[in-house]
């Protein structure tokens, strides 16, 4: 960490510089917490840092203000190296209201800056978050924390008093006097977020001018006010040079079908039903009809994915996308797409259950649904992204392996990597495989079960190829020629079949990759949205010179090809899941290893912490 | 738009009902309604002026739901209740095709019945037959919820407590914009019926009575019998006075206040005279209501009118929004927006 004196406005104020930083912002509902966290990240990408973000809000639209189930958060973790995770504890917090500080702040660390606004420490909000007396008067808090007592409140009605606007629309202003007082803490431009109040407001040059005035005012506070000594640096990363943006899970996995849809040339039928975490996908698709992405918004779950179906079989892609709860209902018709080999594609942004469960939280608990969720023996694809940008990927691949095998392709996507962030390197489009679909036209010799006898997909045949009409159905059918059939060898040898179309999709898998040691110690098996939070451990675990290596799975089945083999070159195998023990299940019975689950099932994202510290715990246990 | 199939351009020789018989061998039971129905489509289908292979059948589960196996026509045998949505994702993929969804009271009113009210709100362009027998017939003989309140079934031996659900005024009741009714019995009626279902542009809704002689033989048998059939039959003609019963007992369907009532046709002025209007929503309301035996059973067409149809307003919006931004990019979407350079 390297000090220097910088001199703003005549006064001088040190800048130390920083490897990373873990900052919440939290408040009320209504404080506007997602857009402070959201324009700080983008503040924080301009200035080049790695970041991982996690937005964290109730599942209640309009909660009860001041309540402690209305708080809503955004946490961000930026730095000069790779930011793997959001962060586990917090180098700064700030509570705009008595409720946030109730909740959040178990996560700061000792001696972290934690930024509150006195003017809500009221005796209303106090009640409602359940103190007895303001904390805010225990001098205990400030000799744990660097607290800083800000009345954003006056300062933010001071700024703008001479604006035309009413008390609350002012009140509702002071989200960006925090973003402004914390953009100069961390000596960040305000540029971004000037230009984005500009554009989002340009109808409304009042409001415009208040926030920018405001957010001008929180900046200056921290300049001349007495009791920040000191402001931070965090220097750009290191990154792959190219062109980076914003890019959060979901609307990359919605990017990621229009890159099919444009590279197969085939119009997209994406069929959902709204649901969270889900819902801002079937939102980002519609507005993108100039893809031809036709977007249907279905009476149920079960009308969504069948409308995907009927698409399937004209022709087009076909895309569905739910949460856990959606994706039970979908079960039935997922059944009819592996028996009538149509190729779909189920987006299953997981979230907390059993039931509605916790609709706004993050799991990892429907990998058991995807592989075995449906009556009889119904084998899909199941692929996974590792982070919000690889959902880009994981999209389009899913639609090159469904079109190219015939058969419906599940992505399990997560509440966390759909809604958190990562600079995101744009792709050069043309390197992406080409998704190469062939209809058959041709009518000499044609049966709608043909096998091709490398992959065992059927042809495809759009409705209106004459000389090609034919009928397939729910029904079990003999191979080849599709006719209905309740023989008995038959029907063992369909179920075998469809099972080995799903199998041939291994050959597409590339070598997996493996951070660390090609045999060891450990060996730490990860799969989804716990990639980040994963591998800061590991690397943790490795700077320390253990013999600990890291697979992350995007193939879950089939599994990759040299899994097997990878697994038997450590002494020991540790899996930690957002579930409580479902990979590791599959590992121990496909394998016959002796893999040992790190389970916690909150709602929330794993912290790389109690990885590392389970790392050390097997690596210690005989 | 998608490009017309290679077929629809040729000058097509004129197809008969033998093109439109698969080769599988037709399973119902024997004596089992769905036979008429089938011949009767079969026949109906070259008129359509189409290529057979823009034709599509879509169905759910049932008895009635085997029918696409037996047209040899492009075809889907789905799962139960789900045919209006498949039909609905089929029609977005493709507006070129033909699409008939072929489904029974079971499947298009019990666990169905929410796409059902889906398909007909959207108005999507299909034409769906429900084959209506009042009853379960491939799980051998349940009640339906088209079944008479009070009915004895197997599973309701002392009677059934449901009250049926009538498929005319559900689907009026949901918006539709074509609403018809005919009887498997009636070879010419419903060849005609058809027709005029096909050609509608949006949901077409044909209600077809349908008898299921294993276990619910003669449901419909005052529409059956010649002596019952010809007093109990309104048949429905635009522009005509609702008249039915034998020329020497002629009565007539008049509305006294808000109530549909059956008069002596002599004693009905003319000005009376209740005039059939496949253009009025609320007189459509009004007919299908009407049942024996307080009053007569009207078939034919209790509604023709026009709207929007979902997948050409879709089509429309597609089509708009790249005339005017020009077809998608994605090298230029990934760019747009916040990007920054890292060298
Ligand atoms: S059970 Fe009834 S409806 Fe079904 S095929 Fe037999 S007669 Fe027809």
């Amino acid at each position: 960490m390297s000090e220097t004196v910088a001199t703003v406005r005549g006064v001088p104020k040190k800048i130390k510089e920083l490897d990373r930083a873990v900052i919440r912002f939290a408040g009320d509902s209504g404080d506007g917490m997602q857009l402070t966290g959201e324009q700080f990240t983008t503040e924080s990408a301009v200035a080049g840092n790695d970041i991982s973000t996690l937005p964290n809000f109730p599942a209640e639209i309009r909660a009860p203000a001041g309540t402690l189930f209305g708080v809503s958060s955004f946490q961000l973790q930026f730095g000069s190296q790779r930011v793997y995770t959001p962060g586990d504890r917090l180098d700064c917090l700030v509570a705009m209201n008595p409720a946030a500080l109730k909740v959040h702040l178990r996560d700061l660390k000792p001696g972290g800056l934690l930024i509150v606004n006195t003017a809500a420490y009221d005796k209303r909000n106090l009640d409602k978050a359940g103190y007895p007396a303001n904390p805010l008067d225990d001098p205990a808090l400030g000799e744990r924390y660097r607290l800083h007592k800000v009345d954003m409140s006056a300062l933010t009605h001071e700024a703008i008093k001479d604006l035309p606007l009413n008390t609350k629309e002012k009140d509702r202003t002071k989200n960006f006097f925090a973003l402004g007082l914390v953009s100069w803490i961390y000596t960040r431009s305000l540029e971004p977020t000037l230009d984005w109040i500009n554009k989002k407001f340009s109808k409304r040059q009042d409001i415009s001018a208040a926030n920018v005035r405001v957010l001008k005012a929180g900046h200056a506070f921290g300049e001349t006010a007495e009791i920040f000594g000191e402001h931070y640096t965090v220097e750009a990363a290191d990154m792959p040079p190219g062109l980076y943006r914003a890019m959060t899970g979901n609307r990359a996995l919605a990017w990621g079908l229009l890159a099919a849809a444009q590279r197969s040339t085939l119009p997209v039928v994406y069929g959902a039903y709204p649901i969270t975490p889900a819902s801002s996908v079937l939102e980002e698709l519609a507005m993108h009809k100039r893809f031809r992405i036709r977007t249907i918004q279905a009476e149920d779950e079960i009308a969504a994915i069948s409308s995907v179906i009927g698409a399937a079989f004209g022709g087009a892609i076909g895309v569905t996308g739910s949460s856990g709860p959606g994706i039970a209902l979908k079960g039935e018709a997922i059944g009819l797409a592996v028996t009538a080999e149509l190729p779909i594609v189920i987006f299953d942004i997981q979230r907390g259950g059993p039931s509605t469960g916790l609709p706004t939280k993050t799991e990892q608990a429907d990998l058991m649904q995807a592989l075995y969720g449906r009556n009889s023996e119904s084998p899909v694809v199941v692929i996974a992204p590792a982070t919000p940008g690889d959902c880009f990927y994981i999209a389009y691949e899913a639609v090159r392996l469904a079109t190219k095998y015939m058969v419906p392709v599940f992505v399990l996507s997560d509440g966390f990597l759909a809604n958190g962030s990562e600079p995101w390197l744009i792709p050069d489009v043309n390197t992406l495989p080409p998704i190469d679909v062939q209809f058959r036209t041709e009518p000499e010799g044609f049966f709608p079960y043909l096998r091709d006898p490398a992959t065992l997909s059927r042809p495809w045949v759009r409705p209106g190829a004459p000389g090609l009409e034919h009928r397939i159905g729910g029904l079990e059918k003999q191979d080849v020629t599709g006719s209905i059939s309740y023989d008995p060898e038959n029907h063992d040898h369909m179920v075998r079949m469809r099972a080995e179309k799903v199998r041939r999709v291994a050959q597409e898998i590339p070598p997996t990759s493996i951070n660390g040691p090609a045999t060891g110690d450990l060996l730490v098996v990860g799969w989804g949205g716990t990639y980040g939070a994963i591998t800061a451990a590991v690397e943790r675990a490795q700077a320390d010179g253990k013999s600990v290596a890291q697979i992350h799975l995007r193939h879950l089945n089939p599994l990759p090809p040299d899994l097997g083999h990878i697994l038997r070159e450590y002494r020991k195998i540790l899996v930690p899941e957002i579930n409580s023990g479902q990979l590791v299940r599959v590992l121990r019975a496909e394998y016959l290893v002796d893999a040992v689950g790190y389970n916690k099932v909150r709602g929330l994202p794993l912290p790389s912490e109690e990885i590392y510290e389970s790392i050390n715990q097997l690596l210690e246990s005989t | 738009m998608t490009p017309p199939s290679p077929g629809a351009a040729e000058a097509p020789r004129k197809l008969t009902k033998k093109d439109f018989e698969s080769d599988q061998d037709v399973r119902w039971c024997p004596g089992c309604g769905d036979y008429a129905i089938l011949s009767a489509v079969q026949k109906t289908m070259p008129d359509l002026g189409l290529p057979k292979e823009n034709i599509v059948f879509i169905s759910g589960i049932g008895c009635s739901s085997r029918f696409p196996y037996y047209m040899n026509t492009y075809g889907f045998h789905t799962i139960h209740g789900r045919a209006p949505a498949i039909a609905t994702g089929l029609k977005v993929a493709r507006p070129d095709l033909k699409v008939f969804v072929v489904t029974g009271d079971g499947d298009g009113l019990s666990i169905g019945g929410n796409h059902m009210l889906h398909v007909l709100r959207r108005n999507v362009d299909v034409t769906i037959l429900l084959f209506n027998n009042r009853i379960y017939g491939l799980t051998k003989g349940q009640y339906s919820p088209t079944s008479e309140f009070g009915k004895v079934t197997k599973s309701t031996p002392m009677g059934s407590a449901d009250r049926p659900v009538n498929p005319l005024s559900f689907a009026l009741g949901c918006g539709a914009t074509f609403v018809g009714r005919t009887v498997d019995r009636d070879v010419r009626h419903m060849e005609e019926m058809l027709k005029r279902a096909a050609a509608h542009k949006g949901t077409g809704f044909l209600e077809i009575l349908q008898n299921c002689n294993v276990y619910n033989d003669l449901a419909w048998n005052v529409m059956y019998e010649k002596e019952t059939k010809i007093h109990h039959e309104l048949r429905l003609e635009h522009g005509k006075p609702l008249l039915f019963g034998p020329a020497d007992d002629r009565k007539a369907v008049i509305m006294k206040g808000v109530q549909p009532t059956v008069v002596k046709a002599s004693a009905a002025p003319e000005s009376a005279l209740w005039i059939h209007d496949e253009k009025s929503v609320n007189a459509a309301k009004l007919l299908a209501d009407l049942f024996f035996p307080d009053y007569p059973v009207p078939v034919g067409t209790l509604l023709d009118i026009e709207a929007p149809v979902y997948e050409h307003t879709m089509l429309d919006q597609e089509q708009r929004a790249i005339s005017d931004r020009g077809p998608g990019d994605i090298a230029k979407l990934l760019t747009s927006g916040d990007t920054w350079k890292i060298e």
